[in-house]
């Protein structure tokens, strides 16, 4: 193994000389760049000389070590003159090199942080232009659908059914699993309350209701924004970053209508298959309990039929449509939005999953509002 | 006389131990440009995968400094992977990393150097490259040729005595292309490294080849060995000097008024 290089280091009247001998590589260097840039920065003498004479070996690391001693700052100034002495001819095109480059030690980034002020208008400009950017692009989706129906056969129909297959076949046992869960967890906690007042029986009425209306297609939605959302913005995205989409327009095809419009169609049919289907389960989750309490399933049944009405379930397959068309849209125009660099495509993804569930939240909302005034 | 960098003995190249390429034989003397030439798809860059230790060849042996690149494992082939550098064609620098980063990266990883050491020895790597400029600058926004440039840096950041470029010409426009020839030149004067180059790019590998050899598909074999310029006057295999002279046909020899 080879020993690491020894330095001396001798001060005379304005004159200091560094003797350097043995291997000057990246591992040598790295043994004594610390030590001999703190001795060489305490001497006061403003030349240093350096003496190669003993050095057997350098590599590019040690002809920046060398330019980085000859550029160290002395009292705030670079010394006034550095000398380099016995260097071997073979490496002095390593030192001219190495001393091409302007070395500034200090660790510097370009990107000076922003202040609270900056960083909050930015994010606020980033958001209306995202907002913008977003209504924009349903304009031209609505306007693609509108003129896509006055020509069906326009559409790519073997495209969107096997998106419909990916995003709505595919889901069924994750959305049968949590909505059996969920049904099942809430029967239970819904029970032991109920139980107190002997009204067990009832839990079906809450699961019902609650199932129909809300949980079953806001589960569904929430499923397909983590499932399709995120494989739409990925798909998207990577045809971004290889310029398929370009492909397509200079080809003269609309990618709204080529890429996003299957996506999108499929989406919004599945939506609502998916939460008839989830709902099922839940109710079927909810059943389980009542069950394991002793009442016969017939009773359960009666219960959920009775007072589950077809405008609670309309009014949550309604809902259903528009998350599919959100969903859809938003993993496509994330999709769409991604920069060049391979990080963009997972930003792109989390993005799009964010923004769904966001979309959801809020326009559940709203459904709840209007259905509420509506007397639904 | 020279060393021998790189000695490849009975090397068949492929995947799923289906060669495409076999008993390969050929050494690499240290210091030297040595050109992997041949037609599209004809296996040069599985060779040089095979050379780098990223895939391990049908069968064969392939001698870096006396080791054996294929059967080296855990620390043996980490210090022989240390000895090398490569750059990939399209640069392979990390997206979310700025250039001088990218540089830094395996100074971190392999060397004790404290940080304002590696800062300003891949300062210094990235000035060899002439891309001090783009030093705080993100892959995404180099040019073609600044991200081979980038690489080159990258692959340099150890101070290999091996360098592999993969098409480090490949879709640059020709002054930029000269320009990393001539880099290719000055870094081999200065620093000693051992060029291996894989490319097609005519004019580049007349340029700065000091030897090269020409891979066939057909035959799965070496066809044509020895200096380029001296390949491209040989009229002794057709295909090797249509190639050389980018002719379509053998029949255009006989119609070439010089020959």
């Amino acid at each position: 193994m080879s020993q690491p290089p020894q330095f001396t280091i001798t001060t005379a009247t304005n004159i200091t000389t560094l003797c350097l001998s043995g291997r000057l590589d990246t591992k040598g260097v790295a043994a004594v760049w610390q030590r001999v840039t703190i001795a060489v920065g305490r001497a006061k003498s403003p030349t240093l000389i350096i003496n190669l004479g003993e050095v057997d070996y350098m590599d590019m690391a040690g002809a920046a070590f060398i330019s980085h001693l000859k550029n160290l700052d002395h009292n705030g100034t670079a010394k006034e003159r550095s000398q380099v002495n016995g260097l071997k001819s073979a490496y002095t095109p390593l030192l001219v090199l190495a001393e091409k480059t302007d070395i500034k030690p200090a660790i510097t980034n370009h990107l000076s942080p922003h202040s609270f002020v900056e960083q909050t208008g930015k994010n606020v400009a980033d958001f209306l232009y995202d907002a913008k950017t977003f209504i924009s692009f349903i304009g031209e989706l609505i306007f693609a659908m509108v003129s896509s129906l006055k020509a069906p056969k326009n559409i790519r129909w073997g495209e969107t059914f096997l998106m419909a297959e990916r995003a709505g076949v595919d889901a069924l046992p994750i959305v049968g699993l949590i909505s059996f869960i969920v049904g099942l967890v809430m029967a239970f906690q819904a029970a032991i309350p109920m139980k107190m007042f002997g009204a067990e029986l009832y839990v079906a009425n809450l699961i019902g209701i609650a199932t129909v209306r809300e949980l079953g297609p806001l589960m569904t939605a929430i499923v397909l924004a983590g499932r399709s959302a995120s494989a739409f913005a990925a798909e998207i995205g990577t045809m971004k970053i290889n310029e398929e989409i370009d492909a397509l327009t200079v080809m003269g095809m609309d990618p709204v209508k080529f890429l996003i419009l299957p996506r999108v169609i499929a989406l919004t049919m599945v939506t609502p298959l998916l939460t008839i289907f989830a709902n099922l389960v839940g109710i079927l989750g909810g059943a389980v309990v009542i069950l394991s309490l002793g009442y016969p399933l017939v009773a359960y049944y009666n219960q959920v039929v009775n007072f589950v009405t077809w405008q609670d379930f309309t009014g949550g397959i309604i809902k259903c449509f528009v998350f599919g068309v959100l969903i859809a849209a938003t993993g496509c125009i994330r999709g769409y939005q991604t920069q060049m660099g391979s990080s963009a495509v997972g930003q792109s993804t989390t993005r799009a999953v964010v923004s769904s569930i966001v979309l959801i939240a809020v326009f559940d909302g709203i459904f709840s509002i209007m259905y509420y005034y509506m007397g639904v | 006389m020279k060393q021998t960098a790189i000695e490849v003995k009975n090397l068949s190249a492929g995947y799923n131990n289906q060669a495409i390429m076999e008993n390969l034989c050929f050494e690499i003397l240290s210091g030297e440009i040595f050109v992997i030439l041949g037609g599209s798809g004809c296996g040069k860059s599985t060779v040089l995968k095979h050379m780098i230790g990223l895939i391990p060849p049908v069968t064969g042996k392939i001698i870096i400094h006396g080791q054996d690149m294929v059967t080296a494992q855990g620390k043996t082939k980490n210090s022989l992977l240390q000895k090398i550098g490569v750059a990939f064609q399209n640069g392979a620098l990390f997206g979310s990393m700025t250039v001088l980063e990218n540089v830094m990266l395996p100074l971190k990883e392999y060397t004790d150097l404290p940080m304002d050491a590696i800062e300003t020895i891949a300062r210094v790597k990235l000035g060899l490259v002439d891309l001090e400029q783009g030093a705080f600058l993100l892959p995404d926004e180099l040019s073609g040729g600044m991200r081979k440039r980038a690489a080159i840096a990258r692959a340099m950041a150890l101070d290999p005595s091996i360098l592999f470029l993969d098409e480090p010409s490949a879709g640059l426009d020709p002054l930029t292309s000269a320009g990393l020839d001539k880099l290719i030149m000055d870094l081999r004067a200065s620093l000693g490294i051992t060029f291996v180059i894989v490319t097609h790019e005519l004019e580049s590998i007349l340029a700065i080849a000091d030897r090269t050899i020409m891979l066939e598909k057909q035959t799965k074999g070496i066809i044509a060995t020895g200096p380029p310029k001296q390949l491209k006057q040989d009229k002794s295999n057709p295909y090797v000097y249509n190639f050389f002279n980018r002719n379509l046909e053998l029949r255009n020899i006989k119609n070439d008024p010089k020959s």
